[in-house]
């Protein structure tokens, strides 16, 4: 089967022609391997052995209750999967996928440093080398992810160009991408960049909406009436929400980082943007009207990015998917109600998808079971929603 | 019907009785009137003025090219005062503007075609917008009268360098290195391959750029392509002057230096 090079009008290839070559030899290995039986049986046995899918549909009752959800709050628990997020799913594929193709080095940015922590795993478990490009100011608010991929043998590489954050690591990964292109395999985190990336990154984390689809329906005996995930470059949410397009009843909701609100400095692409090409591929983006990219701003370095993928471009523009977006302040009182009422620290950026249950419960109630994928775990943002919050470890 | 940007391109190569020496002016550094001044200087030196326009993100761009665009972008530069400057030099040697695609297509493609046609543009490089992607925009700019220019790399292979070929108008910009700008060429066989390899794909004349620093490896490029462009070796020579007066006068004395090298042996 093809694979997906546009999205309506979004996505393409807008990269410099010295790696073109690498992005059609990487289209190639998809279209063999995608279907091949050795590397899904390779992928499954880790994804079940390893990584712990499937994860599990949990509901949480405490909150449903406290919220007035209800119809029933789920939550498709990828805080589960090894390494504490989704971003595994995509990380062990493409190493995989990597080492089908012969290459030696592994590559990767990250916001958050769990997309980094994931491919730093999955490179340390086929043996091949990892350098993880991340922002200063990422590396100092996110700075456990920074000790894990050390200890994982990464190689964290400091970015200090721009804010110092997910966009400036980006352009850096695909500059030593254009660099080293016949040795390294660049494994992007989101459901961004030029095609095929978005397609394959789609396809790899689809696994969360398929699973959660079939759990949905044993354990409720109906799907869900929203389906809920936040966005950043778009993974988990692309990725749940692949298993619910086709059903029309099922409403999806896209949740950006609002920030410090409309009127400060946020991440909210597809609702504040208009379409112009970052990082490869045409899709909505944060820009002055001379198309300089602006600079996002969130509490949570995994949404704090001024594009968003592609596809989520067109399923915006075309009503499938609404997106919406929560402030800083929103998304950090939900993380904490979340820890304290049903014992989970949620990841700040799993908080945002969080905040717009609680804020939007009252158009949501009555509209069947409430889906959120929980995409990962808050262990990496005690630091900063600790101080945030004004939690600390003092006696 | 004034003369088109590729026509004026390819009669600056016609005419040429030596190699073309392409230097590269980032426009708004270190600010708007320097770089205008140093663009004014260059062109007593060169065949064709190779004019950026800062962009936020430039991701074919290495270390010094992003610097200096970063500060011109911190001086408040935008793309139009680049293209005043394109206007400014409108009787000297065509300008060629290389800049990234979302500035071209932020106010839309045909406008700022337009725009810079009307600022006497020749052509446009856009790094980030390869052959595949570039219908629409190399309409846009043959109704607008500027000439595409095409880049191709060591990866590319024998059929997309025909592809390239088929479509290029002015010249093709090949980029002698597997990476960004900012690094170091070196002449040998694996170069000299590749241009060769472009020079029989492509119809259009091939100009080599990325990484060439000095007067003696504008030399050796020029034995075996129609020029070369010197953008970064540029840019950290202006960096390193104590003042502007200084810059000044190293951007003339590097300009003239490369000049007469590329200048056909008459003794
Ligand atoms: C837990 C978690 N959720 C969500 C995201 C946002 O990325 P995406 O929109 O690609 O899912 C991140 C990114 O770092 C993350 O760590």
């Amino acid at each position: 089967m093809s694979v997906n090079m546009r999205f309506g009008p979004y996505g393409g290839r807008y990269v410099p022609e010295t790696v073109i070559g690498a992005l059609d030899e990487l289209t190639e290995a998809y279209e063999r391997y995608r279907d091949d039986p050795d590397f899904l049986s390779e992928l499954g046995v880790l994804l079940s052995h390893y990584v712990g899918r499937p994860t599990p549909l949990y509901r949480a009752q405490r909150l449903e209750r406290a919220w007035g959800i209800d119809d029933g709050l789920w939550f498709k628990r990828e805080d589960l999967c090894h390494t504490g997020a989704h971003k595994i799913n995509n990380a062990l594929g493409q190493v995989l996928l990597a080492r089908r193709m012969g290459k030696q080095r592994i590559i990767a940015e990250t916001g958050a440093g769990q997309h980094g922590v994931a491919t730093a795993t999955a490179a340390a478990l086929v043996g091949l080398g990892c350098r993880v490009y991340m922002g200063r100011t990422d590396m100092q608010r996110q700075r456990l992810n920074v000790i894990r991929m050390r200890m994982l043998g990464a190689e964290v590489h400091p970015v200090d160009s721009g804010s110092g954050t997910l966009k400036d690591a980006t352009s850096e990964a695909i500059r030593d991408w254009v660099t080293n292109v016949d040795t390294t395999h660049y494994i992007i985190g989101s459901a961004v960049g030029p095609a095929p990336y978005p397609e394959i990154v789609a396809d790899l984390q689809s696994i969360i909406g398929i699973e959660s689809r079939a759990q949905m329906l044993d354990e409720t005996g109906r799907l869900p009436g929203t389906v809920i995930a936040c966005v950043g470059g778009g993974s988990n949410a692309i990725g749940i929400f692949r298993g619910f397009l086709d059903d029309a009843d099922v409403a999806l909701v896209g949740v950006e980082a609002g920030g410090e609100g409309p009127a400060g400095r946020h991440g909210a692409s597809l609702a504040l943007g208009r379409p112009g090409v970052l990082h490869g591929s045409y899709s909505y983006l944060l820009q002055d009207p001379d198309g300089q990219v602006a600079e996002a701003h969130s509490v949570s370095a995994g949404l704090d990015y001024p594009g968003v993928g592609p596809e989520h471009s067109h399923l915006h523009d075309i009503g499938r998917v609404s997106y919406v977006n929560a402030t800083d302040e929103a998304a950090l009182s939900a993380f904490l109600e979340c820890s304290r009422m049903e014992g989970l620290i949620p990841a700040l950026e799993t908080s945002h998808a969080l905040a717009h249950v609680r804020d939007a419960a009252a158009s949501l109630r009555g509209g069947g079971p409430v889906l959120v994928c929980l995409s990962g775990r808050g262990d990496k943002d005690v630091d900063q929603a600790g101080a945030a919050l004004g939690i600390d470890a003092s006696a | 019907m004034p003369e088109s940007g590729a026509a004026r391109l390819q009669r600056v190569f016609r005419e040429a009785d030596h190699p073309l020496f392409v230097p590269y002016v980032m426009g708004g550094y270190p600010d708007i009137d320097a770089s205008r001044r140093h663009a004014q200087i260059l062109a007593e030196h060169a065949d064709i003025i190779e004019l950026g326009i800062p962009f936020s993100d430039p991701l074919a761009d290495g270390p010094t090219i992003q610097a200096a665009g970063q500060a011109a972008l911190d001086g408040g530069t935008r793309p139009m005062d680049v293209l005043d400057i394109a206007g400014d030099l409108r009787d000297g040697p065509p300008v060629v503007v290389m800049t990234y695609f979302n500035t071209v297509i932020a106010q839309g493609a045909a406008a700022f075609l337009g725009t810079a046609a009307e600022k006497g543009v020749a052509g446009i490089i856009i790094p980030d917008l390869p052959v595949d992607e570039a219908d629409e925009v190399r309409e846009a700019a043959g109704r607008a009268g500027v000439a595409l220019i095409a880049l191709a790399a060591p990866t590319t292979d024998d059929a997309r360098m025909a592809e390239i070929g088929a479509s290029a108008e002015g010249f093709v910009y090949l980029v002698a290195v597997t990476g960004v700008t900012g690094g170091e060429m070196t002449m040998d066989d694996r170069l000299r391959a590749l241009v060769d390899r472009a020079r029989r794909h492509i119809p259009v004349p091939v100009v080599v750029g990325f990484g060439v620093r000095t007067p003696d490896q504008a030399v050796q490029i020029g034995e075996l392509a129609d020029g070369v462009v010197i953008a970064s070796e540029i840019i950290r020579r202006i960096g390193d002057a104590p003042d502007a007066e200084a810059a000044d006068a190293a951007v003339n004395d590097f300009g003239a230096g490369v000049a007469e090298a590329l200048k056909p042996y008459s003794g």
